[in-house]
């Protein structure tokens, strides 16, 4: 498609890490896209993020390399970043940028969207509460995911956090099979290993003719990067609330994203937040992802499943920290379980679902799905502080009780966070909860109300294995 | 003409601006966009906007109105839903569909509403300001007067009765004045009182360890300081939903959309325990959500607090939620730093502390300008999202030092599911003590030496923990063992408290008065009887333990029985030895 080119400057004073400076620039508008063209023919593209009198200041989706102040011109193109979309779209795979990298043709521009979309009215959102059935035990049982939630992955380096990504978007089912569901994928600054990864996995479940991917690798434009979540959210959104599909979003990694806007903002010579992390990241992280949710008499809706890699396994990075500030939970990968060769490595203690409580209970899962969950949670907690005194004292030195909780904690890990690429429906998770429960005295089921105790406990030698 | 000549994030600077005031409201571009000055150099002003800047230029007109940032007082204000600037988002949903887009002008208050206006003087009394002319019922509980306006006063010249749009007049003075229901004020400006009253009362939560251990005094100040997870938005809708304010205002300050859905689905079905009415008829909600504009965010706590001042002055008790203050104190960073200000603290602006305490300072116990024999009062309940947890940040550290209350939330405790995850030896009331007259008065007179019993038990808990730590719990000393005992009984039978249980959820101030002593009997008879010989496996396997650690499932008629039943259990078992 060809743009209307209006006006072209060849006034680049400046060229700064991924910025340009242009002066004398007349009715330029923030956020206006821009594209650069260079000496010899090639053309990049860029953003207006300051203007400043005559002085518009841009930043290059691209590698800056070659631009010249005295060969390159600017050409303004009097809109924002935009995204064409029809259902034709689905199946298909992009740059990080939105351009096709299928060796398909461009999306016809039926209908024309601003990637920066705008925030949902409250009062017009939907309260998610449909519950998403992952297979996973930790997640399903105990940090129930439901549609329209935003849930990240908290991973390090070397854990297994993309194999559990698309372990659900490949399997995650819900109760209704009338729907219809897509996956949108974000790779931001990802390896060509790990695209490849995605695709095959896409490939084998059958996912890929349903699903959009826009891929920034990691050796693509590193500010192409601030697009990326972008344009698949618009899609998103389009697939969502235009077409009614139940849509998955997975953006990794998004620490890249965060390094990202960290190196344009120090190009800016703002002054840096903690870790050198611009002030406004909780806001731009934000921007991304309140895009999830549902909407009041629309039957779509968008679940966002972004990758946090955690620098050095710190969950009080402020990468985690204020994803974890703006998300509704989080599900957090332990390296110890990784050791272990526990298959997902899901650490429950620092995980959470906060919007648990309205996908579970009776008519969704079970009605003593909340009592068991807080049961399991306590035990395993003070399971966990006996395994430190143990490994103080040793195990002789804890009372008996002590001992039957390291046995559950033991058990916890080994039967049900451990389940390899085994899909549990929730009835076998449930069912598995209460099965270890009976390692336990029954006077310690006190988070159990005793007409649930009496009505699912399993009795003593019955099922036992 | 002033027009645009920087454009940078929220904030835009604008050339020929002389004449301008500090926080005047200006329109901004051809769609008009909300803005407000906030430096002024020369004739160059810079002006913090309320809606996306994106698309703004160079060139773009810049208007001024001549007026400050206010918002619309009056009767129907109960159960609305604002954004940070005071527009009712039902209103924006209408006009702009699911999506909020720009440039968008709605009234605050319905002027087409007609209310019926009953009048409480007549031609030629005189009123000052502050005086009530009359009142509307603006819902079933809330008798909502109407006020002679700051600043007016005089002799009534002419008094209507009836059905009256807000904006009608429905009196005249003599010196010409006319009185509408619909009042303006503006935000940054402290709404007068004829003077402040002591902290006497508590604003009972329905929290027990709120109420019993750290409670908050009508018109004072908490603040709920938590990393993420550790339940701060639980805690503060369940305080709005079980306090005993007359007027609940909730300012979802920069948090999540869906959780201001959940609010908006929830309130209008549930019941005030106080009344039986439904909570939405007591509440007023501000929403700017994470991703709404930035300077929107920082608009909103004063929009909030000018609203709650208003209530006040009317006569009611206000709670003020403000979830989270750290999101606001985010987005005068963000604004700051367009500034281009000397940064303090990392990268907050040096005036963050001074601003903090300016806003909490607007919390109080007053008598009402003109009615000296009414008071109102506002408290204000401030959640803080440190980073990564850690307390020593600028806005905890500057909260603690101005709100008399701190709820400390812990990571371990939330870890652990053991809700509200409020840790007991790091919390703490300075209001406590002022308290303590009105608990004795309340059926509560050995209340604070309660409290002594319980932190010193709490406090041995946690100085034996770190010995068992080393050496284990079989080798601790019976006595320590008991001492454990006592406290692990009270932590989770009376501290923990599900706000998703029914009957748990709300713990009336009854129940409150008879439960602690009830567990402090059981750890004394427990100590006296291992003084007495009693085998410790004996006393750990008393049958009443797991009665008091269900006494929370028990409906509120039947507690007294329940109460009953396990003393004297607790009574005969350990009389004779530890034979059920």
């Amino acid at each position: 498609m060809k743009n209307l080119l209006t006006k072209e400057y060849k006034t680049v004073s400046t060229v700064k890490g991924p910025l340009i400076f242009v002066s004398d620039v007349r009715g330029a508008a923030l956020g206006e896209m821009v594209g650069i063209k260079l000496e010899n023919g090639e053309t990049r593209s860029g953003q207006i993020i300051e203007l400043n009198r005559k002085t518009a200041v841009i930043q290059v989706f691209g590698f800056t390399d070659s631009i010249s102040p005295d060969t390159t011109s600017v050409v303004f193109r009097e809109q924002s970043a935009r995204i064409n979309l029809s259902p034709l779209i689905l199946g298909r795979v992009f740059s990080g940028a939105g351009e096709p990298i299928d060796g398909g043709d461009p999306i016809a521009p039926r209908i024309r969207r601003d990637i920066h979309g705008t925030a949902i009215n409250p009062v017009r959102r939907e309260s998610p509460r449909d519950f998403i059935q992952t297979g996973i035990s930790t997640i399903d049982g105990m940090n129930t995911l439901v549609r329209g939630q935003k849930l990240p992955i908290f991973s390090g380096a070397g854990l297994p956090a993309n194999e559990i990504v698309s372990h659900i978007v490949t399997g995650a089912k819900v109760s209704r099979a009338e729907e219809t569901f897509a996956i949108v994928f974000a790779g931001m600054g990802i390896t060509a290993r790990e695209a490849e990864f995605f695709r095959n996995a896409f490939d084998s479940s059958g996912a890929r003719e349903h699903s959009v991917a826009f891929l920034n690798l990691a050796e693509d434009p590193v500010i192409e990067r601030l697009l990326t979540p972008r344009y698949a959210l618009t899609v998103a959104e389009y697939l969502a609330f235009d077409l009614g599909m139940q849509v998955l979003v997975v953006l990794t990694d998004m620490t890249h994203y965060c390094n990202a806007l960290r190196e344009v903002a120090s190009s800016r010579e703002e002054i840096p937040g903690r870790r050198g992390y611009p002030g406004y990241m909780y806001t731009d992280l934000a921007s991304i992802y309140e895009r999830a949710g549902r909407i009041k008499g629309k039957a779509g809706s968008i679940t966002q499943l972004p990758v946090v890699t955690m620098p050095d396994d710190d969950i009080t990075h402020p990468i985690a920290d204020l994803t974890g500030y703006i998300t509704e939970g989080q599900i957090v990968l332990d390296r110890g379980l990784h050791r272990k060769g526990v298959f997902p490595p899901i650490n429950v203690l620092p995980s959470l679902s906060r919007l648990m409580n309205q996908g579970i209970g009776d008519g969704k899962t079970r009605e003593d799905h909340r009592q068991w969950a807080d049961q399991l949670y306590m035990f395993y907690a003070r399971g966990i502080e006996q395994r430190k005194v143990a490994a103080i004292i040793g195990e002789e030195g804890l009372t008996e009780l002590d001992r039957e909780y390291l046995k559950f904690t033991d058990e916890f890990e080994s039967r049900f966070v451990h389940q390899g690429m085994y899909s549990r429906a929730i009835e076998e998770t449930m069912e598995l909860g209460w099965r270890l429960f009976e390692t336990l005295p029954e006077t310690e089921l006190v988070r159990i109300s005793r007409e649930m105790i009496a009505k699912y406990r399993v009795k003593h030698g019955e099922h036992k294995t | 003409m002033s027009k645009i000549v920087k454009v940078s994030g929220p904030t835009v600077q604008a050339d020929k601006m002389s004449g301008c005031f500090m926080h005047e409201m200006a329109r901004i571009g051809s769609e008009e966009l909300l803005g407000e000055v906030i430096l002024i150099e020369g004739d160059t002003a810079t002006i913090q906007v309320y809606e996306d800047t994106q698309g703004l230029k160079i060139g773009d007109s810049v208007v001024r109105t001549g007026e400050l940032l206010s918002v619309e007082l009056g009767p129907g204000l109960l159960g609305s839903i604002f954004d940070g600037t005071q527009r009712p988002l039902p209103l924006l949903a209408e006009g702009l569909g699911d999506f909020i887009s720009r440039g968008a002008e709605v009234e605050s208050l319905d002027r087409n509403r007609k209310r019926r206006f009953t009048p409480s003087v007549k031609k030629g009394d005189t009123v000052t300001a502050g005086s009530e002319l009359g009142f509307v019922q603006e819902t079933e509980m809330i008798r909502h007067p109407i006020l002679v306006p700051v600043g007016a006063g005089g002799v009534v010249a002419e008094i209507g009765e009836g059905d009256f749009c807000i904006t009608d007049v429905i009196a005249r003075l003599e010196n010409g004045a006319e009185i509408s229901m619909l009042r303006k004020w503006s935000v940054r400006l402290p709404r007068p009182t004829a003077g402040r009253l002591p902290f006497n009362v508590p604003l009972l939560t329905g929290q027990r360890i709120l109420d019993t251990l750290f409670p908050i005094a009508e018109g004072g100040s908490a603040i709920i300081p938590g990393g993420f997870g550790t339940g701060k938005t639980v805690l503060e809708q369940t305080i709005a939903k079980h306090a005993n304010a007359d007027i609940i205002i909730y300012i979802g300050c920069g948090e999540r959309g869906n959780e201001m859905a959940e609010v908006l689905r929830e309130f209008p079905e549930l019941e005030d325990p106080h009344t039986g009415k439904p909570l939405m008829e007591r509440t007023i909600l501000i929403a700017n959500t994470s991703n709404m504009p930035v300077a929107a965010r920082e608009a909103s706590i004063y929009t909030g607090m000018t609203i709650a001042e208003y209530y006040r002055d009317l006569g009611y008790r206000v709670a003020l939620m403000a979830d989270s203050t750290s999101r606001w104190a985010e987005a005068l960073r963000e604004i700051s730093s367009r500034l281009e200000e000397m940064p303090g603290e990392e990268g907050y602006p040096t005036y963050l502390s001074s601003r903090l305490g300016a806003f909490y300072e607007r919390a109080g116990r007053a008598k009402c300008l003109g009615r000296p024999n009414e008071s109102g009062s506002i408290t204000v309940i401030g959640a803080v999202s440190p980073p990564g947890g850690d307390f020593s940040e600028p806005v905890t550290q500057a909260s603690m030092r101005i709100a008399s209350t701190f709820w400390a939330l812990d990571y371990d405790l939330a870890h652990q599911r053991h809700f509200p995850a409020i840790n007991w030896l790091t919390s703490y009331s300075l209001t406590a003590p002022m308290l303590a007259k009105w608990y004795a008065e309340n059926g509560r007179p050995n209340w604070m030496e309660m409290v002594k019993e319980v932190n010193a038990l709490l406090q041995r808990e946690e100085e034996l923990s770190e010995i068992v730590k080393i050496i284990g719990l079989d080798a601790m000393g019976e006595k320590e063992r008991i001492e454990i005992e006592s406290a692990r009984i009270f932590r989770e039978g009376y501290l923990r408290q599900s706000s998703y249980h029914s009957t748990d959820a709300f713990c009336s101030l009854n129940r409150q008065a008879k439960l602690p002593e009830l567990f402090l009997d059981y750890a004394r008879m427990i100590t006296k009887a291992t003084d007495e010989g009693m085998p410790l496996e004996d006393i750990l396997s008393a049958p009443m333990a797991e009665s008091l650690l269900r006494l929370k499932e028990v409906s509120e008629d039947g507690i007294e029985e329940a109460v009953g039943k396990i003393k004297e259990k607790m009574d005969s078992y350990f009389k004779r030895g530890g034979e059920a």
